[in-house]
């Protein structure tokens, strides 16, 4: 509680930190927006006419229908009888075989396919983990303490934000392959606990969320300067936490290029590239196993993503706000 | 995206000063080793290597040895019509991509945040959808959507007699541009999205007083106002576009030939590597790399400038 206050107090009274007020101020707008948003005003239906609430609603549904389309296909195909996956209609089912087929896809190739699910999580999981560990230090490193060399750190991290990580694949490939660290599963962890986005948005959020006062009377009470961050900064930051791991998690998830370079072993393959191989094999595999492949492929994302919405949003307003 | 300002920290004592100095060196250092390891080593390995020339003699009979030639492979990339043109795809792409996509998602942000918008959170939640579709994924059902002997889009456009050639020559850079529009306008979208919801209201309300109609009030106050949104989704999307990899990488084994090995700058790097000349792929690299980092910054000072009153 007191906590809490002092973290106000802080926000109210730097007025310099222009950063953190408009952050603070989006978010009083942002949850008073919410409520009116949420259509139970009646005021709203005075304020606009039906034609426009109809229009809206049309145009909307447009959008809805383009972004749902391709992954209700996959939906359905998958559904449909084991290699009848590409029959007319396209966009409706023929019969219930989801069950069936999954667990098809699940025993055939000896596995395999779990195997790549498992992989993914493993790469993801422990990727995003220390990722996450590591910038969360760096970050309120950054924020919380003077020292010289900070705005030069902190330059060089903003400037690798704006260089995509794909274009280190190559080179990381040919470092890889003289120090001999093809497939092994570190060629695709070192590269992926690096993020400096994930610094970036803990120095916001440290900036914002672990007052000066809290460390300095932490300090009083006579814990040292690391045991402040690791009982008490990292605690206070613990939410932001949480997106910057959700980000970290999806960017290696979905990381294709660096894992299909340096990891040729298919049982040490994540699943977006043991699927690829799958669908580029001539044929040699069922494109059917492809198509209930993908729709396995995206459920552990779209469940993660649904259960924990309010952390993405979060994230992806700090990173607009300044 | 404008320059952050230091957090003021607090005011250290003199003899802190020294120790405050040395956590935070403590705290930086893990991040800063991977860092080194992972982003700087190899860029400056890749640097390295293309500077050398792979030499072989004629016979093949001793190891290819490696001549140091510094603007060699530079050169050849330059003069490479192949690379070239892939760049100037990609260019294209980008053109006419970015501005298309950011014009979708600002438009959808508008309307999801117009008063007259209804069941708001169900079109947030199925515009972001498809970010949690991993980009390879989200390829390969587009491609059995756009497959030339089943397609179910042109099975339902048959009985009209419209049959779409999603995968010819021509149309199918405009098929690859379609999946990434598919992914990333709803991503785009919740960022203006949030920008338009920190705008004060009262603003919105005076200009409803004064009698602004409703895209008045869109296009004089909420776009100009979420301006420093639209620039970081146009820096970020800009990056996006020169990474283009997954998705004509996928397409490819099904594009009949419309989608050649060096479709994208690095697929062409990608291929440069897979047959084993590093020093080519190196210089590849580094030539896209710094081509990527003078665009962004480029378009950040432009469109920094007219904000800076």
């Amino acid at each position: 509680m007191s906590t809490q206050l002092a973290a106000d107090d802080t926000l109210a009274s730097t007025d310099t930190e222009t950063r953190g007020a408009a952050v603070s101020a989006g978010r009083t707008r942002a949850g008073r927006n919410f409520g009116r948003g949420s259509g139970s005003n009646p005021r709203n239906n005075r304020e606009t006419s039906l034609t426009s609430r109809l229009v809206v609603t049309i145009v909307l549904g447009c959008f809805a229908v383009y972004f749902l389309v391709p992954i209700w296909w996959l939906l359905v195909a998958a559904s449909k009888p084991m290699g009848e996956q590409f029959s007319s209609p396209g966009f409706w089912f023929n019969g219930m075989h989801l069950g069936s087929n999954v667990a098809e896809l699940l025993s055939s190739r000896d596995g395999i396919f779990m195997r790549w699910i498992l992989n993914s999580i493993f790469y993801a999981g422990v990727g995003a983990i220390v990722a996450t560990l590591l910038a969360s230090m760096a970050g309120y490193a950054l924020a919380k303490y003077s020292f010289r060399g900070r705005e030069v750190v902190f330059g060089v991290v903003l400037a690798a934000v704006l260089i995509p990580k794909i274009l280190f694949t190559l080179p990381l490939y040919l470092m890889f392959s003289e120090v001999g660290l093809i497939n092994n599963p570190l060629a695709v962890i070192l590269p992926s606990i690096v993020s400096p986005f994930g610094v970036y948005l803990s120095r916001v959020f440290a900036a914002q969320s672990v007052p000066d006062e809290v460390i300095e009377a932490a300090r009083i009470d006579g814990l040292g300067e690391v045991g402040i961050y690791f009982r008490i900064g990292l605690r206070m930051m613990m939410p932001a936490l949480v997106t910057i791991f959700l980000f970290n998690f999806v960017e290696i998830w979905n990381n294709y290029l660096l894992p299909a370079m340096v990891i040729n072993d298919s049982s040490l393959q994540p699943v977006t590239v043991g699927l690829v191989s799958w669908f580029a094999s001539n044929g040699k595999v069922p494109m059917a196993l492809v198509v209930i492949g993908a729709l396995v492929s995206i459920i552990p994302l779209l469940l993660l993503f649904l259960f924990l919405q309010r952390f993405w949003k979060a994230g992806l307003t700090a990173g607009a706000l300044k | 995206m404008s320059v952050v300002t230091p957090t003021r920290s607090p005011i250290p004592k003199a003899k802190t000063i020294g120790r405050q100095a040395r956590t935070a060196a403590l705290l930086l250092a893990p991040f800063v080793a991977v860092f080194v390891g992972m982003y700087l080593a190899p860029l400056c390995f890749a640097v390295y290597r293309s500077l050398f020339v792979l030499k072989r003699d004629g016979l093949g009979l001793t190891a290819p040895t490696m001549v140091f030639e510094p603007f060699t492979n530079y050169l050849k990339a330059f003069s490479d019509p192949v690379f070239i043109e892939s760049l100037g795809r990609v260019l294209l792409f980008g053109v006419v991509q970015v501005p298309f996509m950011l014009c979708l998602a600002t438009g959808l942000a508008l309307l999801i945040d117009s008063r007259s918008a209804r069941a708001k959170g169900f079109f947030r939640l199925t515009s972001f959808l498809p970010y949690a579709v991993p980009g390879v994924i989200a390829a390969l059902m587009w491609s059995f959507l756009y497959s030339g002997t089943s397609s179910p889009i042109n099975a339902l456009l048959a009985p009209l007699g419209i049959e779409i050639p999603f995968l010819s020559e021509d149309m199918v850079l405009w098929s690859v541009a379609n999946i990434v529009t598919w992914g990333w306008t709803g991503y785009n979208m919740i960022i203006i999205y949030s920008a338009l919801q920190s705008i004060p209201g009262e603003i919105l309300e005076a200009a409803k007083i004064d009698g602004a109609s409703a895209w008045n009030i869109a296009w004089h106050i909420k776009i100009p106002m979420v301006r420093p949104a639209l620039i970081l989704t146009a820096v970020f999307s800009i990056i996006g576009t020169a990474q283009l990899y997954n998705e004509p990488k996928v397409l490819q084994s099904v594009s009949g030939g419309s989608i050649d090995s060096s479709f994208t700058p690095i697929m062409a790097a990608q291929a440069a590597t897979a047959a084993q000349n590093y020093p080519y792929a190196a210089a590849t690299s580094v030539i896209l790399a710094v081509l990527v980092g003078i665009l962004s910054i480029t378009f950040f000072k432009i469109t920094n400038r007219g904000s800076d009153a």
